[in-house]
């Protein structure tokens, strides 16, 4: 089991899981705003970008391809 | 020793790997995956239900193959440039954690390349697909194989393809109820495609019979000539409007009916990545459509040193980017076409041939879909442009399109929205098919700061 | 009075509106239509700062106080999905490190005399204006003036503009002339002939070529330039930020690659980061090195930029002439024939001036700006062509 914050709330999620398989696998769809409302994981793959997540600081990170390492801050990113 | 560069790491580049190595080279495979197998094995050790992989032995052995040869293998490699030259093939990557800001450069010169990257997913827009709860069919089913997840609690699933059994039987498996499968071909196209020359499906049949029974024990329905054509929701998905569609995919009036879902999976066939292929050079054919790297016999394409294996040249599924993939490597590795180990992959490859005829011809996606579109209908996620922005420029040039509204231009780059904007261009009377969504001159995501490295003097102080 | 242009870049599109709106009957001709090429590869700066003194910077001042009204009416007279300018009087910063606070100085002393707004601004200004900007940057001019327009959709809002008045677009390349020997009196294209009373060829990069086509001898080279995009992101340069190396390098005549580093946010949430120039003829694939360069430098001025997501990059051919002076005004051996090219990385800016100068050639309409320095007929141009 490892734990995550996600704009501070901590989230369980099983060792070895992308930080968008945690999320989903936490009843969570959405994590980013966009210029139309929020997003969540599309394509699963790496290829939409609609995941981003920023992490541990770093901006840009696509959610559904980074495994999530315990500890882990993901925040929301906001696109003006 | 002849050096052969290999790009990616699913069925194709696998076997174009264990194909190089059997011929005597060195190979060095680069793939941007945590783990090899590319989308079709996408596992994880310890979070994958084996009873959602196909044909397991087969990566095994072509693992073994990699673990055996004189082989480096590089995951986690996103490679974001590509040349040819003369003299050899650059790549260059960096490894490391997905986007890390610690990654490693990493550059390969090699005698020669086999382009394997595959393909994703090519979901159609549909009126409400940006809520929350929309995903592709290929987000599904990577999150069902890999990370052990559902998308939703009450899946709908809609496109068009053969992968949407699969897709709905893994769905089943990591415990979503999947309210039907929507295949938007009618069973006179399918029949078209799937019926004639039943010997020409040797493997295919058994293994869609598989998933048909995955489907039955689940009760999940397959409704052919119909798709999802809006999805409802304010915040999120809270249900689907599914609508019968003619034979050109045209929702047809007073067939609409709302489901309750809490999540919908897409997806309509698949376009490859033709990214490193184009920054090699290779010549491409083909339209909006499909367009993939030409590839003659030996699966050379139009570069000298360069090969293409896989959906690159054409979306034919597993098998045939095994058959394809094992010719590539054999031959940039410096084989010839006509040894005798060849055999079994070319005869292979003209039966997966064939096979991708037919399904262009049963699941090929139809001109109508368009009719299922709002004006605002956003078609562009990255960047929100709606149709009707794109219908209003049709009439210029492609790049100058773009940046007058932007679709294509947000950090997918078009590789979500490309073929469909094109197709409403086209289907406004406007500027000719081109490449111009497929060049990405950087292949993938990197840092300013990785680009930097490679300065070759440092800013004069 | 008919006028074909050739070339539906910026300066063929601003070409056509001012011929169009002093009453000529115009005919655009481009081979892939508007802005496919230069105009839709480039960065859309309207610059004072890295001019200068000499006539081009003349032409930049007056090309300035052009923009702002002509902007201004093409986003107010907006419809059918025509884009907006995005005309922006951002203004520029220029920067110097350590040890090239004296050359930006003198630089901008001079400009100062020639009526170019330049004001010096101190570190705590600087920190405010730019707080992103690297601590290491030592000294730095603003230049009020500088702006910025979205070139493509400038170049398709100025012809949208001249075909509401009346100009034709043909989709075409021109074959050759129409005419007798050192007269003009139309154009052949792919798509069939096209007479006129005057041809402006208006081909950028390639207006040697459409010279030759037509029977006269231009001496005008493409430059390769490069440009990077990041990922959208929050807002974190608020000018166009310049290295003050830009000052010197437009003009080199070097073929080598050369950079120098230009730093802007798009209304788009990219920061756009340039350029390199290299003189390699039609060449495509730039290769690694110049977005390394280009990368490297910009780092140095904004330290966020290591972080972050590079997108895309993006090559475009400027258009120069060997004494890199723009050319504008009638040829000298084929009568009917003007031309408007040779802007370097400069045409977006120069655009409407240079327009107004090719209504004066084509039209007689008046002017008050000096069309000599320009005139295709300069010994500077006639030594190479």
């Amino acid at each position: 089991m490892i734990r995550i914050t996600v704009d501070g709330e901590p989230v369980q999620g099983r060792d070895g899981q992308t930080i968008a398989g945690v999320l989903v696998g936490a009843g969570r769809t959405a994590w980013r705003t966009s210029q139309t409302g929020d997003r969540g994981v599309f394509c699963g793959i790496g290829v939409c970008h609609d995941c981003l997540v920023t992490v541990n600081g770093v901006e840009g990170v696509r959610a559904c391809r980074r495994e999530a390492a315990d500890g882990d801050r993901v925040e929301r990113e906001v696109r003006a | 020793m002849t050096h052969v560069a290999i790009l990616g790491g699913g069925p194709a580049g696998l076997a174009a790997a264990q194909g190089a190595l059997a011929a005597g080279a060195r190979v060095s495979l680069l793939d941007e995956g945590d783990r090899l197998g590319g989308q079709f094995w996408r596992h994880h050790e310890r979070l994958t239900d084996p009873r959602l992989q196909h044909a397991w032995h087969r990566f095994g052995r072509l693992r073994g193959a990699l673990a055996d040869g004189d082989a480096q293998v590089h995951v986690g490699a996103s490679v974001w440039w590509a040349e040819a030259s003369a003299d050899g093939v650059r790549l260059r990557a960096t490894v490391g954690d997905a986007d890390g800001d610690g990654r490693t450069g990493l550059e390969v010169d090699a005698d020669a390349v086999v382009v394997a990257t595959g393909a994703h997913d090519l979901a159609l827009p549909v009126p409400g697909w940006t809520l929350p709860g929309v995903t592709t069919a290929g987000a599904a089913q990577a999150l069902a194989k890999r990370d052990g997840v559902a998308v939703g609690r009450r899946t709908v699933v809609s496109g068009s393809g053969p992968f949407l059994l699969p897709v709905a039987h893994s769905l089943a498996l990591v415990g979503s109820e999947v309210v039907a499968v929507h295949e938007a071909s009618r069973l006179p196209a399918l029949a078209r495609g799937w019926l004639p020359r039943p010997w020409e499906l040797a493997g295919k049949a058994e293994e869609f019979l598989e998933y048909a029974g995955g489907l039955m024990r689940h009760r999940i329905p397959y409704r052919t000539g119909s798709a999802v054509v809006r999805v409802l929701g304010t915040d999120r998905v809270e249900g689907v409007v599914v609508a019968a569609v003619d034979a050109d995919w045209r929702p047809i009036p007073g067939t609409e009916r709302e489901v309750a879902c809490d999540a919908v999976a897409l997806g309509h066939g698949f376009t490859p990545r033709l990214e490193a292929a184009l920054a090699l050079g290779c010549a491409i054919d083909g339209d909006h459509r499909g367009r993939f790297v030409v590839v003659d016999d030996t699966q050379r394409t139009s570069v000298a040193r360069v090969f293409a294996a896989g959906e690159l040249t054409g979306i034919a599924g597993a098998d045939a980017a095994l058959a394809e993939g094992a010719v590539a490597g054999f031959l940039a590795a410096g084989g010839a076409f006509d040894d005798p180990r060849l055999r079994g992959p070319v005869a292979a490859r003209s039966r997966t041939r064939a096979f991708a005829r037919r399904l262009e011809r049963a699941h090929g996606i139809r001109p109508g879909w368009t009719a299922w579109l709002d004006d605002d209908t956003i078609v562009c996620r990255c960047e929100a442009v709606a149709r009707r922005a794109i219908v209003e420029r049709a009439d210029v040039p492609l790049r100058a399109m773009r940046l007058a509204t932007r679709a294509g231009l947000g950090p997918c780059q078009g590789r979500t929205c490309g073929r469909t904007v094109e197709a409403i261009v086209a289907e406004a009377g406007g500027a000719a098919a081109s490449v111009g969504f497929d060049r990405r001159p950087v292949l993938a995501p990197v840092r300013i700061g990785e680009v930097a490295a490679l300065a070759e003097t440092d800013p004069p102080t | 009075m008919r006028a074909v242009v050739i070339g539906a870049g910026i300066v063929g599109a601003a070409c056509a509106l001012a011929l169009a709106e002093r009453g000529a009957e115009v005919v655009v001709v481009d081979r892939v239509g508007v802005a496919g090429e230069t105009s839709s590869r480039c960065e859309g700066n309207l610059l004072v700062s890295d001019k200068a003194p000499g006539p081009e910077a003349d032409l930049a001042i007056a090309s300035n106080a052009r923009w702002r009204p002509l902007a201004e009416r093409l986003d107010d007279d907006r419809r059918d999905g025509r884009p907006a300018t995005e005309f922006e009087a951002k203004g520029g910063i220029v920067v110097a490190f350590a040890g090239g606070g004296a050359a930006l100085e003198r630089f901008a002393d001079a400009q100062r005399a020639t009526g170019i707004r330049a004001v010096g601004i101190d570190a705590a200004a600087l920190a405010a204006d730019e707080p992103f900007l690297s601590p290491e940057v030592a000294h730095a001019v603003h230049y009020p003036d500088d702006a910025q327009v979205q070139p493509s959709n400038a170049t398709q809002a100025l012809l949208a503009e001249a075909m509401r008045l009346g100009a034709r677009l043909v989709i075409g390349e021109v074959t050759g002339a129409i005419g007798r020997t050192g007269r003009l009196a139309g154009v052949r294209t792919s798509a069939g002939e096209i007479d006129a009373d005057a041809v402006v060829n208006c081909a950028g990069p390639w207006s040697a070529e459409v010279a030759a086509r037509l029977g006269a001898r231009l001496d005008i080279r493409p430059r390769r330039g490069m440009i990077l995009v990041t990922a959208p992101m929050p807002q974190r340069v608020f000018h166009k930020v310049y290295d003050s190396d830009y000052v010197g390098a437009v003009g080199s005549g070097d073929a080598a690659l050369q950079t120098s580093t230009v730093v802007e946010s798009t209304p788009g949430g990219t920061v756009l980061i340039g350029s390199s120039r290299e003189r390699v003829g039609f060449d495509e694939r730039p290769g690694v090195a110049p977005a390394a360069a280009i990368a490297a430098k910009a780092v140095r001025l904004f330290p966020f930029l290591e972080r972050t997501i590079l997108l895309r990059s993006y090559v475009g051919f400027r258009p120069y002439a060997p004494d890199h002076l723009p050319v504008i005004g009638p040829d000298p051996d084929v009568a009917g024939l003007v031309h408007a090219t040779g802007h370097e990385g400069a045409g977006i800016g120069l655009a409407p001036a240079t327009a107004e100068l090719v209504a004066h050639a084509v039209l007689g309409a008046p002017t008050d700006l000096d069309p000599t320095p320009f005139l295709p007929s300069r010994a500077g141009l006639r030594e190479t062509a």
